[in-house]
């Protein structure tokens, strides 16, 4: 196994680096929301993992098809390593959806079309991944994976546009507005200042997640050719 | 200004949020670690056991030497077997 490259070495202090930024952008530079208090700040963190998540869905579905054009083995570790840190983002989007609609909504959760469809996009890549827990033959799993990975891309969109396209209590603070939305606001300059910070925060932490799972997805397979190797 | 509700205390739902979020992440950070680490210390013992096996061959391979026609070795043996007697 090569050594951990220079660049991503580099590109794992700047994420931290970007972190601390962005944490401190969103709790101290960030003025305070009138009506729904220091609740809303969790809106940050909450749309950039919403945004790096969908995207890695996203890209997981075009690494799918470029597999199954290709059967190369290197696009599945791709496909893998973008759900992978998809799904642990979205598990933080949610878990901070829920956290916010608590005082502003007055409950934890509910089946409203947005959250309903989040749900089920995180149930859908929970499965992807016992679906590859259960298949031995590494061309079957990522065939398999591959075919799953591209339907259940579907589910990215249809969560992006629920909030445009159903009837739902879910605000939309960014390009749009929702007459029925409950916890709508206004972004002040400063906000918007922290608010995109955050969205190239976790666009940068992502890159360095997936690169540091792609490498880790190639020292699994050396792992399995070598036990192949030995035990045959 | 005077109608003007004041904003709620709800720093304790931020605070346990951003918790939240660090801890998911940390918590995945550390599990790439471990991964990476167990399949490192994999890699090595495989390594090492496919050398020892090919060592192992080889010693086997060795030991067995060059074939001697089968004649005078049983020859060799009988002679041997008398002198003991």
């Amino acid at each position: 196994m090569q050594p951990k490259p220079v660049a991503l070495k580099v590109l794992d202090i700047i994420s931290i680096s970007l972190l601390g930024i962005a944490t401190y952008l969103a709790l101290v530079f960030a003025p305070t929301e009138l009506v729904m208090g220091d609740v809303q700040r969790v809106f940050y963190f909450h749309i950039g993992t919403a945004w790096t998540a969908l995207l890695g869905f996203i890209l997981a579905a075009v690494f799918s098809v470029i597999y199954l054009i290709t059967k190369d083995l290197k696009w599945d570790r791709l496909q893998v390593a973008a759900i992978e840190v998809s799904l642990v983002f979205f598990l933080i989007t949610i878990a901070l959806g829920s956290i916010w609609a608590r005082p502003v909504w007055n409950t934890w959760w509910t089946w409203d079309p947005r959250l309903t469809t989040a749900a089920i996009t995180e149930l859908i890549y929970i499965a992807y991944f016992m679906l590859r827990q259960g298949i031995d033959d590494p061309d079957r799993r990522a065939r398999f994976g591959a075919v799953y990975a591209l339907i259940g891309g579907l589910s990215a969109p249809i969560t992006f546009f629920a909030i445009r396209l159903f009837r739902t209590i879910h605000p939309v603070v960014i390009s749009g507005s929702n007459p029925e939305g409950q916890g709508s606001f206004s972004m002040t300059p400063d906000m918007r200042v922290a608010f995109f910070f955050a969205l190239f925060t976790f666009t940068v932490i992502f890159i360095d997640l997936f690169w540091n799972r792609i490498r880790l997805g190639s020292l699994q397979d050396k792992v399995e050719q070598l036990k192949l190797k030995v035990t045959m | 200004m005077f109608f003007q509700e004041p904003t709620p205390d709800t720093s304790g739902y931020m605070i346990a949020g951003y918790m939240i979020a660090f801890i998911v992440m940390g918590l995945y950070v550390l599990s790439l670690y471990l991964r990476n680490r167990n399949l490192r210390q994999d890699m090595a013992m495989l390594e090492e056991m496919e050398n020892s096996t090919a060592k192992a061959q080889a010693i086997s391979e060795r030991q067995k030497g060059p074939k001697k026609p089968v004649g005078r070795k049983s020859a060799g043996t009988v002679t041997k077997r008398t002198k003991k007697k």
